[in-house]
């Protein structure tokens, strides 16, 4: 068999054409790609789960019964710590050191040399993102559930919970996909997670608002995370608090809409720079 | 689509003040394998990111099967393949998902994606291993698969940057065969670019040398060969040439005489009547003469008329007559 048995005479009638197949399609079939990606690139998804756990685990083992004595009441330290433990293992998690890979081994350029629409390029690894940050939440989610924790908002708060988790590791990851664009450095992509420890312990991620006190309760106040946690726990512990979660889906929009930003602007002076 | 599938106006490219590409001017029609020669750095790969719609051009302006590449470069990307100089490929995917996704972004129907699939790898022998992931492949395999991934969607203009860099002289010969057959049996138009002046010479009906970015020299490869004359004369001695030059060109039949070095590259109309007195004469002037070798000339012989220096020396296709 030779090339000219199979690729079609130029003008031929009979010939597959090429056409644009449609921003859904485009999405679809990155994410597709992305997510077949995922259990090749298990190393990229295993450490969180087992930090997160860990740090469940071992946060509920030492804080419980002090911060419940402090407390006082029903207070549930498990259901409490849960949300902390979710944050930390879907927070980071993304398919950007895989675009670094795409964009070191020309395969960038080969999908951007077919007629797919940019963006699509990026929203097609965050579809992917999304679903892989859903999957995570599981395991903490069962552990929690084995130790005892229950949603106040019945099934759909769980997946409001979860729904809230993958939003947020949504617009974490905008951060990443940013630094992989604008320096195409998987090494500074997998740094994007150091971004977050101030953002993890600078907040309620161990005791409540209430026991925090002088700067601390200052910054807690100004940062996001301590809104996002705020309205995960209601879900599990107070029941459908709106506040609490308009609130929560503010601090996830505000902070999607920055890391978005950049990172778009990042395709585009990508784009730009050839 | 027009007679003419690529056109090119003052095309330019800048980064900060180095200049890449430098108005070039290109015409090439339908149908024709263009080969875009010179050596690495010239502004080759540039050239060609810009026609596939890339990099943005900095000035001037490109028309790639009839449409502009910075106004309309969505219609220009359904008709161009392309191979890039390094082969673009997913090592983490397999051939076959590597094919179908090509597929599916050209928007191909879905029924029609096995068949293309499997007739592609068997074009390029690699139904056996289409399965596997791609990082498990050899480098003429991930080279093959380059090419047909460019060929998915049936392009009406393939671009090929260096596509046989790295390939053994087998899987080079072969790659040859199959630009040939895209050309002369399906009237594909092939803009290739090589730093092999044997490739530019099997394959391109014309030939468009460029150096630092701005075109020296375009025609055919006869036409351009004939330039230089019908034989060349490579005498290669001890120090400066420079100085030999006027002696040599006093000479009969001799058209011209370069000094390169310790290089005098000298045209003559017939090589075997010229060589003789050309060794009298540097042996008279007491010149230390290390090889005097007569061909005919190569596209190397062109670029060295053009720009001073040679593309490469490994090419040249001599058979030396004398020491």
């Amino acid at each position: 068999m030779t090339v000219a048995d199979v690729v079609a005479p130029i003008g031929s009638s009979n010939a597959l054409r090429a056409q644009p197949a449609g921003l859904f399609h485009d999405i679809k079939a990155i994410a597709g790609r992305a997510l077949r990606g995922v259990p090749r690139d298990l190393e990229a998804v295993t450490p969180p789960i087992f930090i997160s756990l860990f740090f469940f685990i071992v946060n509920v083992a030492a804080f419980q019964r002090p911060i419940q004595a402090l407390v006082g009441g029903n207070f549930n330290y498990k259901a409490f710590q849960m949300p902390a433990a979710i944050l930390l293992g879907v927070t980071g998690v993304s398919r950007a050191p895989a675009l670094v890979l795409d964009i070191q081994n020309g395969y960038l350029d080969r999908l951007l040399m077919t007629p797919i629409r940019r963006f699509a390029i990026l929203i097609g690894h965050m579809v992917a993102d999304v679903t892989v940050a859903m999957v995570l939440t599981i395991p903490i989610l069962t552990l929690g559930f084995i130790l005892g924790v229950r949603f106040e908002t019945g099934v759909v708060g769980v997946i409001a919970f979860i729904g809230l988790a993958a939003l947020w590791s949504l617009a974490f990851a905008g951060f990443g996909y940013a630094i992989a664009l604008k320096t195409g450095n998987p090494a500074a992509v997998n740094s994007t997670f150091l971004l977050f420890f101030p953002f993890l312990f600078l907040t309620t991620s161990n005791v409540p608002r209430s026991q925090l006190s002088g700067w601390l309760d200052t910054v807690a106040g100004f940062n996001p995370v301590t809104y996002l946690l705020e309205g995960l726990r209601s879900l599990a512990s107070s029941g459908w608090e709106w506040g609490d979660l308009g609130k929560a889906a503010l601090a996830i929009a505000l902070l999607g809409t920055l890391s978005m930003s950049m990172c778009f602007a990042a395709l585009r002076g990508r784009l730009k720079r050839g | 689509m027009s007679d003419v599938a690529i056109r090119t106006e003052s095309l330019g490219r800048q980064f900060g003040d180095f200049t890449a590409v430098d108005k070039v001017d290109l015409e090439i029609s339908t149908g024709e394998i263009y080969g875009f020669l010179g050596p690495n750095g010239a502004g080759k790969s540039t050239t060609v990111r810009m026609l596939c719609t890339l990099l943005a051009p900095t000035g001037g302006k490109a028309i790639v099967a009839g449409f502009d590449v910075h106004d309309k470069p969505g219609d220009v990307r359904l008709r161009i393949g392309v191979a890039l100089q390094e082969a673009a490929l997913d090592p983490k995917q397999t051939g076959r998902e590597l094919l179908r996704l090509q597929g599916l972004l050209y928007g191909l129907p879905k029924s029609a994606m096995a068949k293309r699939v499997e007739e592609l790898g068997e074009l390029i022998d690699l139904t056996d291993a289409l399965d596997r992931p791609i990082g498990t492949y050899s480098g003429g395999m991930k080279r093959r698969l380059d090419l047909v991934a460019a060929l998915v969607h049936n392009p009406q203009i393939l671009f090929l940057d260096e596509p046989t860099t790295g390939l053994d002289p087998v899987s080079r010969v072969s790659v040859w065969d199959e630009v040939r057959r895209l050309n002369t049996e399906l009237g594909m138009t092939i803009f290739l670019t090589t730093q092999y002046l044997e490739e530019a010479d099997e394959l391109c009906g014309r030939v468009g040398i460029i150096d630092r970015g701005r075109i020296v020299a375009e025609g055919s490869p006869d036409d351009l060969k004939r330039s230089v004359g019908a034989d060349v004369i490579i005498a290669r001695v001890d120090g400066d040439a420079a100085p030999l030059v006027s002696i040599i060109q006093a000479l009969d039949g001799i058209q011209n005489v370069e000094a390169h070095g310790n290089e005098l590259v000298i045209a003559t109309d017939n090589g075997s009547a010229a060589i003789s007195p050309v060794a009298v004469a540097l042996n008279g002037c007491n010149a230390a003469v290390r090889d005097l070798t007569l061909r005919t000339p190569t596209l190397d012989d062109v670029f060295l008329e053009m720009t001073g220096s040679h593309i490469e020396r490994k090419d040249s296709d001599s058979k030396e007559v004398g020491r």
